[in-house]
């Protein structure tokens, strides 16, 4: 018991001004999940209305396109890691680099030379932070993406990916990839987010992933201009909705696992609070013990020295 | 789903603009303005900057400003997909031409392909507010 009753009590004060802290930063996580949801459930209808004309023109026409092309002999990959741009999140940015340290591994045993994208402050921090190579990151959304900003990280990759080989790295201009990757996290439910990685480039279409509504085939389709300039139009956009996506999944999870990180920070501060004031009743008590058995010794002192006159 | 309708479904990158019946819908394609009514032929079309008029069964018209998107029609279901979409009676028509003055006098900071792309947006959202009004 070294510490005065006066140090516990502030130590308390300062655990309770913590927790105020943490159960506001809880109760903000969880309003703004619900808007992130209705945002991923917004955007929807333009992923499904996209995929069913992608998957339309994939199976009526027999374009290749340069971004379904599967090249040769990959060499060089990008990844584009999604994090977030603020901590006190709990595990949810590191759990979502780990996927990614562990999908570079898998990469470089491949012989693959790895070019890494970032997206959030976290992810840029821990890259800087160890020195290594970030080829672009864009930073100051991460809880809320706007579909730009998914275009524009869209148009970089897809840049990098149809670029040579060859290409080196420069401002303004993104080093060829053979193939693009992702890693986000998705947002299962308020309890359950995984880090996913999935492979962007070079698309694969899943033709008919939903089944034609009132069992038809796919109808016929003219197009305009022409099948080839459709899916060129079609398939970047296609890519950038995955993107999007990803960042909209990525938006709930970071927000739900703040919540869940706040909320455990609150209950701590709750134990530590009952803790201390635990130890500093005790510590009053103790010197309250001290205090009357100084005076009784002093009474008893002084009754010894009168009876020893007597 | 009856005959003489089309469903059309206005979709943005991230959120749903409108949806719902109609009879006649006019939109810019690269090809230049495509009118379609029902039990149109099914067509994938590229469209361009510019406004979508649709004429909905109850006879009533709205106006909305696109950017760059497609169109995609199969039986009686329109979708008009594109990355900014918005209602005429949305639109801040003096928004829309501060944008515009904005972005023509900043021609020279930004490169050609952004202007145009800006000022296409612009114009489309000034087309279509001036011919809700």
């Amino acid at each position: 018991m070294a510490l005065s009753v006066r140090e516990y009590r502030a130590r308390i004060k300062s655990t309770e001004s913590m927790k105020k802290i943490t159960r506001a930063m809880e109760l903000i996580a969880a309003s703004r999940i619900i808007k992130a949801q209705q945002r991923a459930d917004a955007a929807a209808p333009y992923a499904r209305e996209l995929t069913r004309a992608v998957s339309a023109v994939a199976s009526f026409s027999n374009v290749d396109h340069a971004l379904t092309t599967e090249p040769e002999n990959p060499t060089k990959a990008a990844i584009l890691i999604v994090t977030s741009d603020r901590g006190l999140a709990g595990a949810y940015s590191s759990s979502v680099l780990k996927e990614a340290e562990r999908l570079i591994e898998k990469l470089r045993g491949e012989g693959k030379q790895v070019d890494i994208y970032i997206s959030g402050r976290k992810g840029e921090a821990y890259f800087k932070f160890r020195a290594r190579p970030i080829v672009q990151s864009w930073t100051g959304f991460s809880d809320q993406p706007t579909y730009d900003v998914a275009h524009d990280i869209g148009e970089t990759l897809i840049q990098a990916f149809l670029n040579d080989d060859e290409t080196v790295a420069e401002e303004g201009v993104a080093p060829g990839a053979d193939e693009v990757h992702v890693v986000y996290t998705r947002f299962r439910s308020m309890l359950v987010q995984e880090p996913t990685a999935v492979r962007l480039l070079p698309l694969e279409v899943v033709e008919g992933t939903e089944a034609p509504e009132d069992a038809e085939l796919l109808p016929l389709y003219e197009f305009e201009p022409s099948p080839s300039d459709v899916l060129d139009s079609l398939l970047p956009r296609y890519v950038q909705s995955r993107i999007f996506f990803a960042h909209l999944q990525a938006a709930a999870s970071e927000l739900a696992a703040r919540q869940k990180a706040m909320k455990a920070a609150t209950d701590n501060a709750d134990e530590l609070i009952k803790k201390y004031t635990r130890i500093a009743n005790q510590a009053r008590q103790a010197g309250i013990t001290q205090e009357i058995s100084e005076i009784v010794g002093g009474v008893n002192a002084l009754a010894d020295a009168n009876a020893g006159q007597d | 789903m009856s005959d003489d309708t089309l469903h059309v479904e206005l979709v943005a990158a991230d959120r749903l603009v409108w949806s719902g019946e109609a009879s006649q819908v006019l939109a810019r394609t690269t090809e230049g303005d495509v009118g379609i009514l029902p039990n149109h032929a099914p067509v994938l079309a590229l469209m361009v900057h510019g406004v979508v008029d649709v004429t909905t069964t109850d006879n009533e018209t709205w106006v909305a400003a696109v950017d760059e998107g497609f169109l995609s029609v199969a039986n009686n279901r329109i979708s008009i997909l594109a990355e900014h979409a918005e209602m005429a009676h949305d639109i801040d028509l003096e928004k829309a031409k501060a944008d515009l003055e904005r972005v023509k006098k900043s021609g020279e900071l930004l490169n050609d392909a952004e202007e145009a792309l800006q000022s296409a947006w612009a114009e489309a959202r000034i087309n279509a507010a001036e011919r809700a009004s």
